[in-house]
């Protein structure tokens, strides 16, 4: 689904856990996330810091958004 | 003569321990064969001996690959086998990378053989064909009885140093390995007999099937993301609670389109998630864990970016074709740019 969104133009961010099945599958701009059932949370995490855990990575994705790149790019920093 | 020593390797499920709520477990050994391993002694017969079954849970292997399969061939290595045997594994993806990924390990550091099932779109297909022997099987465990024998007899043919056919004679996905062969014909004959069946319209075979690069170049970033219109996708079956439009648990036959206006937060009340393919408990406690609309509604009122679309789209990645999955983007892309959408932040389990 990722490469077919970048195909119609619009530029896209996959946020996942398995990198290597969206490098495989052609995503050009990658986070990784923390979970295969929980990607964007931690139940070990109280409520609160379990939100800004999300809110980093959402921040991340939101980089990578912002950022040229020229090939898939794992932003993971 | 001794028989020759098998190790099997399987996941939670087909290792008898459970479903998703048990995808984390790590490694263990039982010995002698366990579930479709019985079936697969069945097919080796007195030629082999599965002497040990290590199990190990699909999310353990996949959050951690590197470290999963240091220690996964250290349990197959213990019991020196001739031969490793995985799966099969059919279509479903974390499997199919469980079994790739030990049968990388298991060639790169044992050098001996693997031989694994799956169904060609599996994702661990593309990445571990040059390290194992891959049955190519139907898309459920509905296919395992043929699954099983051809794998086991491709085992024995190998273990026995047999010279092996094509791999469309034996049965498994191409590992895009060149072999050279004599023939009758000399090359330029053959290549002028398939340029004339081409231009006439007929069947022909090609010698080197061309890999498809199908690969889009990135899109230019996005000029002023406090600006832009962001949309919600994601692959992790979130849907409002009840699931309205029973998207299904696997093998999704279509995408939903829901609205958000308003909704600050994803609740237990509200949202949770209609995927099979993973340990739903988290997504149905809290759904921003797989659709982040939570912290993206506080970016919105931060001013961090121009607006969270209204409308998020969803459906189920668990084994559903790769065929579906661009037909549902192709359609919701051109909704997402009628409205105005400037980018896209799309979430996989």
């Amino acid at each position: 689904m990722v490469k077919e969104i970048e195909r119609a133009g619009l530029p896209v961010v996959h946020m996942c856990t398995i990198v290597p099945i969206s490098k495989t599958v052609g995503a050009n701009r990658i986070v990784p996330t923390v979970a295969i059932p929980y990607p964007l949370g931690n139940p070990e995490l109280s409520q609160e810091k379990e939100k800004d855990l999300r809110r980093q990575l959402v921040d991340r994705a939101l980089t990578a958004l912002g950022t040229e790149v020229d090939s898939q790019t794992v932003f993971d920093r | 003569m001794s028989k020759f020593r098998v190790v099997h390797y399987l996941n939670q499920f087909f290792g008898q321990v459970g479903g998703e709520d048990k995808a984390d477990i790590p490694p263990f050994v039982k010995e002698g064969p366990l579930g479709p391993g019985m079936a697969l002694q069945g097919v080796l017969g007195d030629q082999a001996e599965i002497v040990a079954t290590v199990v190990a849970g699909d999310t353990w292997f996949n959050e951690n690959i590197a470290d999963a399969q240091t220690q996964v061939l250290e349990l197959i290595a213990q019991h020196k086998p001739d031969l490793v045997l995985a799966g099969p594994a059919f279509n479903a993806g974390r499997y199919g990378m469980a079994c790739g990924g030990v049968a990388e390990v298991v060639h790169n550091e044992l050098g001996i053989p693997v031989i694994t099932g799956m169904y060609p779109e599996n994702p661990g297909a593309e990445m571990y064909r040059r390290h194992a022997y891959i049955i190519e099987t139907g898309n459920s465990a509905a296919a395992m009885r043929k699954a099983a024998p051809a794998m086991g007899q491709l085992a024995l043919k190998v273990l026995q140093g047999q010279e092996l056919g094509s791999p469309q004679q034996e049965g498994y996905i191409p590992q895009g390995l060149r072999k050279n062969i004599f023939t009758q014909q000399r090359g330029s004959q053959r290549a002028v007999d398939m340029l004339v069946a081409k231009l006439q319209g007929q069947e022909f075979e090609t010698e080197y099937p061309m890999p498809s690069f199908d690969r889009v170049d990135p899109n230019p970033a996005v000029k002023d993301v406090s600006k832009a219109k962001i949309a919600l996708v994601t692959s992790g079956g979130i849907v409002p609670r009840g699931n309205p439009d029973h998207i299904e648990s696997s093998s999704a036959s279509k995408y939903g389109k829901y609205d958000i206006q308003g909704i600050e937060d994803l609740t237990e009340e509200s949202h949770g998630t209609a995927h099979g393919g993973y340990d739903p408990v988290y997504a149905n406690e809290n759904a921003d864990r797989v659709l982040p609309v939570d912290v993206l509604r506080d970016a919105e009122k931060e001013g961090k970016i121009g607006s969270l679309h209204r409308y998020f789209y969803t459906t189920v990645g668990n084994g559903t074709a790769v065929a579906s999955a661009k037909k549902y983007a192709t359609e919701i892309s051109a909704e997402l740019i009628a409205d105005g959408v400037d980018a896209v932040i799309l979430t996989s389990t």
